[in-house]
């Protein structure tokens, strides 16, 4: 992978990072190679060596960074906790690093508007413990919730399992506080929904830390429902399973997760989590309804019956929350799980309508024979968010390049069948040169100038999310992508 | 291992002997899952103390851009190995076992300040293997501790004249109790009623001396359970604190000598109440394998009998004739009992078998409190922080009793507990409180 390198030269380095740790304290600024080197990379494998790394603890902090950063002419990457699965996080041309994890306090919550103001750097799961007791949560629950921040989440306008009744981050975010490129503070949207003018905060969600440095976030809070009912239906084929999908919607019911995993993914996660998974099964849906009791109990009952009709061999409902709970820990590791049986593997995020569920499963399984991989798939079904997972060896260089061969084949047919590139993860220094595939030029400039309105210099996370025209429609995965224990140079 | 001029200066690359291996280092996706269980992360927010960090760093050691410099051994000696992250990994990443052979490296490779050493040598060398040496020392301490010198000592501001890890040792040094449960070694306790089954207790070194009234109490629990009690004598330390400071070689002989002495006995299980220790006799086989097979095979079938009481006693079904405690309890999950042995509901199970007692879960009781071996004495300062963030979360719960798994999160709790706006608060082990239970039944409902 080649980003021109950039960032501080390094006869200005001596001199910005006396300055940064004047501003900031000396406990607050990292820049040795040694402590450098841990912020090469994110949940994704590409890299880059930032020149320093601070940690503010406030707003002012972030506003003198910044100011700093722009009279010094050097690029800023905003980061959470480094989960992401794009690359957004990386100094792909050097720079400053701006870590959250020290800005992670939640300042007010407010239970009766339903609302709480945090700072970007609070762990998504940390505000739903923070308010359980009293029965409210944060819903957009990325299966990274337990370690990714809310500034991540808001960056990458991030999902999860229950987007599907819930929506994702941004039908979540009230309003926004952002330090922009020339150090100048803005505030959009407020406390409550609909207010006048544009819709900035809108805007600010999922642009990846490119228009803005977010440094506080008002989202709103919701009650758990009265009852959840979680249900497994295991299928003898794939194909039952994903015409199950597209049957429990055209129903008329809106389960509040939907999810979907193939038989090789699940024999994985049962053996690392012991969730309760059948391992001979082909796939297994994992449907979730909620609302009043009787609601719930009726939906329920449908789903079982569209289920049995499509053929499923088997459909479970969890007896108690340990039981809901174990069969989320399967798909919530799933991932993970899938890391014990493959020395690396890449996931790819893409998204298709969610009737085209079965011919794209056909076509992922042709990869598998086409390029001599193993494929392992899990699925937001309800939402037709596909994240099939490409297992190889990064040790074998070969192997690597055909898994970016198969990824981009498979990225190219969700927009043949009227999909998109990215469901949640984002586009990063990962796909920004896939974009042209999905916009024309003309949405592309639209794109540029807002860019450029928000951060004329690109000098905040540069290289990412819209393409810098270097390679053309391809995946930036470096060749040998994966653990931390892959060559990364 | 060769010098180069890798980041940190210095050797790079790792010496012959046990090492962080691609096989099991390679199974980390870097997805930062791990990152918020993390305590040291939690405090400090820095990727180097992060266990995706500090697996990043071992990497780059094996990768020879990194040496086994100061940077590296402090990043390394930071972790508590607490193995929290294991049980958030989802990716089956053996944490434990990693750093303990990124420390056997820095033990053999990395010269450590002369002090640090000489410390390290007597402390963990040549006193605690050997148990009639600490029994000396304990009676001295036990002395000093009652004699009326403590009090003086620590009033007279004496300690400030000793280095800053001696100084810190001194109030941290647990009370001594009389009579020491070494004098028990050797005997055989009977079933109460008839036999259902024969352990083997092991009953720790430093705990001997600093918790002769838990053992008494572990004893006793097991004894109303149907177990007959075998203490065997020449049983010894563990080698816990030395597997986690990379003396292996050490811990290799201490572990050789459990397995011996409790090979023969004919025991259905062998018990301890420290889950610290218990994590590491049932990891014995990883310390022999790289050994004869002989040795490996014995740690193995050593391991396959040991339990945790709490574990235990759950398994074999509670004999629940308790009287009723009428108490607001809270549980903190000992690290070593949670994340290495994977044990979450026994402790619950056998607390929820007591009348009157009201469990609050604890928030964040997955969260180590600080105590970690030693690690309380090497770094004060993460410690400290680590117990006032639990002690918030205890007052949250406004419990009455702290109730734990290990003598080592007792010593900490206890301590978190003294300096806080309740110090009548009490801690105590599961045990302590099945203990009292039965005890308030057999004296008819007297209350406590
Ligand atoms: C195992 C696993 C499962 C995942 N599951 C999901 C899932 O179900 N759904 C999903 O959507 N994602 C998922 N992700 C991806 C990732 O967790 C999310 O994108 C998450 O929101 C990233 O949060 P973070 O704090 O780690 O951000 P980082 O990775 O640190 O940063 C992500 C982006 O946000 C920007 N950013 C961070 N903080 C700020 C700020 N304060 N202001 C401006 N920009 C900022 C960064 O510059 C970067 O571009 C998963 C990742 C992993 C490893
Ligand atoms: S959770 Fe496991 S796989 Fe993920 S970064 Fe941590 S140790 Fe690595
Ligand atoms: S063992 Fe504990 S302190 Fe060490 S890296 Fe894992 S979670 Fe952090």
């Amino acid at each position: 992978m080649s980003v021109e390198p950039g960032g501080i030269l390094p006869s200005q380095k001596a001199r910005v990072v006396d300055s940064l740790q004047r501003l900031l304290g000396r406990d607050h600024v990292l820049y040795q190679p040694e402590d450098l080197m841990l912020y090469e990379y994110d949940g994704l494998s590409t890299h880059g060596t930032p020149d320093a790394v601070v940690f503010p603890l406030s707003t002012e902090d972030v506003v003198e960074i910044v100011r700093l950063a722009a009279r010094e002419r050097i690029p800023i990457v905003a980061r959470g906790a480094g989960t992401g699965l794009s690359g957004g996080a990386v100094a792909a041309v050097g720079g400053i690093v701006v870590g959250f994890s020290r800005m992670n306090k939640i300042l007010a919550i407010d239970l009766e508007n339903q609302r709480a103001r945090v700072q970007p750097g609070v762990v998504n799961a940390d505000l739903s413990l923070a308010v359980a007791a009293e029965g409210y949560y944060y819903a957009p629950d990325p299966s990274s919730q337990k370690a990714c921040t809310l500034g991540g989440n808001v960056a990458e306008n991030s999902g999860g399992p229950h987007t599907l009744a819930y929506g994702v981050t941004t039908n979540h975010v009230l309003g926004l506080e952002v330090v922009l490129p020339d150090a100048s503070v803005v505030h959009t949207g407020g406390s409550c929904w609909d207010r006048p003018g544009y819709d900035l905060t809108g805007l600010m969600v999922g642009s990846e830390g490119t228009l803005g440095i977010v440094t506080e976030i008002t989202v709103r809070l919701c009650r758990k429902p009265e009852m959840v009912q979680t249900l497994l239906a295991v299928f003898d084929s794939v194909a039952d399973a994903t015409r199950t999908v597209a049957a429990i919607t055209a129903r008329g019911i809106t389960p509040s997760a939907l999810e979907m995993m193939d038989g090789f993914t699940l024999r994985a996660v049962e053996e690392a989590t012991h969730a309760g998974y059948p391992m001979d099964s082909a796939a297994v849906l994992l449907i979730e309804v909620e609302g009043i009791e009787e609601a719930a109990t009726e939906d329920a009952a449908q789903i079982e019956a569209v289920c049995g009709e499509n053929l499923a061999r088997e459909v479970r409902r969890a007896r108690t929350s340990a039981e809901r709970e174990l069969l989320w820990r399967g798909r919530k590791n799933a991932f993970g799980a899938l890391g014990r049986i493959s020395p690396s593997y890449y996931v790819q995020d893409g998204v298709i309508p969610r009737t085209r569920l079965p011919e794209m499963m056909e076509f992922i399984a042709s990869m598998e024979s086409k390029y001599g991989l193993r494929i392992g798939n899990i699925f937001h079904a309800g939402d037709g968010n596909l994240h099939p997972l490409l297992m190889y060896d990064s040790r074998n260089p070969e192997q690597s390049r055909r898994v970016v061969q198969a990824a981009g084949e498979i990225i190219t047919r969700c927009v043949e069948l009227g999909g998109s590139i990215t469901g949640e993860h984002g586009v990063g220094l990962e796909k920004n040169e896939l974009m042209p595939v999905l916009f024309s030029e003309n949405d592309l400039a639209m794109m540029r100038t807002i860019k450029s309105v928000f951060n004329p210099d690109g000098m905040l996370n540069p290289g990412k999310v819209l393409p810098t025209g270097k390679m053309c429609g391809e995946l930036r995965v470096s060749a040998g992508a994966g653990g931390p224990g892959d060559e990364r140079r | 291992m060769k010098a180069t001029t890798a980041a940190g200066g210095g050797f790079v690359g790792y010496g012959p002997g046990e090492k962080p291996r691609w096989e099991e280092y390679s199974k980390c996706i870097h997805c930062g899952l791990c990152l918020n269980a993390c305590p040291t992360y939690r405090e400090l927010g820095l990727e180097m103390d992060s266990p995706r960090g500090r697996i990043h760093q071992m990497i780059q050691v094996d990768r020879g851009r990194l040496a086994v410099a100061e940077s590296f051994v402090r990043h390394i000696d930071l972790c508590l190995d607490c193995r929290s992250c294991e049980t958030a990994c989802p990716s089956g990443v053996e944490y434990g076992r990693l750093v303990e052979a990124a420390r056997g490296q820095i033990q053999e490779y990395y010269r450590r300040p002369a002090a640090f050493r000489l410390l390290q040598r007597f402390f963990l060398c040549q006193i605690l293997p050997h148990p009639s040496r600490l029994e000396k020392l304990g009676k001295l301490l036990r002395f000093y501790q009652r004699s009326g010198a403590e009090r003086v000592v620590l009033a007279s501001g004496l300690l400030k004249l000793l280095p800053r890890h001696v100084a810190a040792l001194a109030p941290l040094a647990p009370r001594m109790e009389k009579p020491f449960f070494t004098e028990r070694l050797g005997a055989v306790v009977p079933a109460e009623g008839p036999r259902r089954y024969r352990v083997g207790f092991l009953a720790g070194c430093i705990a001997s001396l600093a918790f002769a009234r838990l053992n008494e109490a572990t004893v006793r629990v097991l004894a109303r359970n149907g177990c007959e009690v075998v203490i065997p004598a020449g049983q010894g330390c563990c080698g816990a604190l030395q597997v986690h400071s990379g003396l292996r070689e050490r811990a290799r002989e201490l572990a050789l000598r459990n397995i011996r002495v409790f090979e023969d006995g004919g025991f259905d299980a062998i018990v301890t109440n420290a889950a610290g220790c218990g994590s590491v006799l049932k990891e014995y086989p990883q310390l022999f394998e790289h050994e004869q097979q002989a040795h490996y095979t014995a740690a193995q079938a050593f391991s396959k009998r040991m339990r945790d009481v709490t574990e235990f006693l759950d398994e074999i079904g509670l004999n629940s004739s308790f009287g009723r405690l009428e108490r607001r309890v809270t549980y903190q999950d000992s690290c070593h009992l949670l994340h290495a042995q994977r044990i979450r509901s026994a402790p619950r199970n056998l607390m929820a078998h007591v009348p009157g007692i009201n469990l609050i879960e604890l928030k964040e009781s997955e969260i180590c409190c600080g105590s970690a071996g030693i690690y309380n004495v090497l770094h004060p300062e993460m410690a400290s922080r680590l117990l006032q963030s639990k002690m918030k979360r205890v007052d949250e719960s406004e419990a009455d009793w702290i109730v734990t798994a290990n003598p080592g999160c007792l010593l900490q709790l206890s301590a978190g507990v003294r300096a806080s706006s309740r110090p009548e608060r009490r801690v105590m082990h599961v045990i302590e409180l099945l203990d009292e239970a039965y005890e308030c039944n057999s004296a008819s409902g007297r209350r406590i």
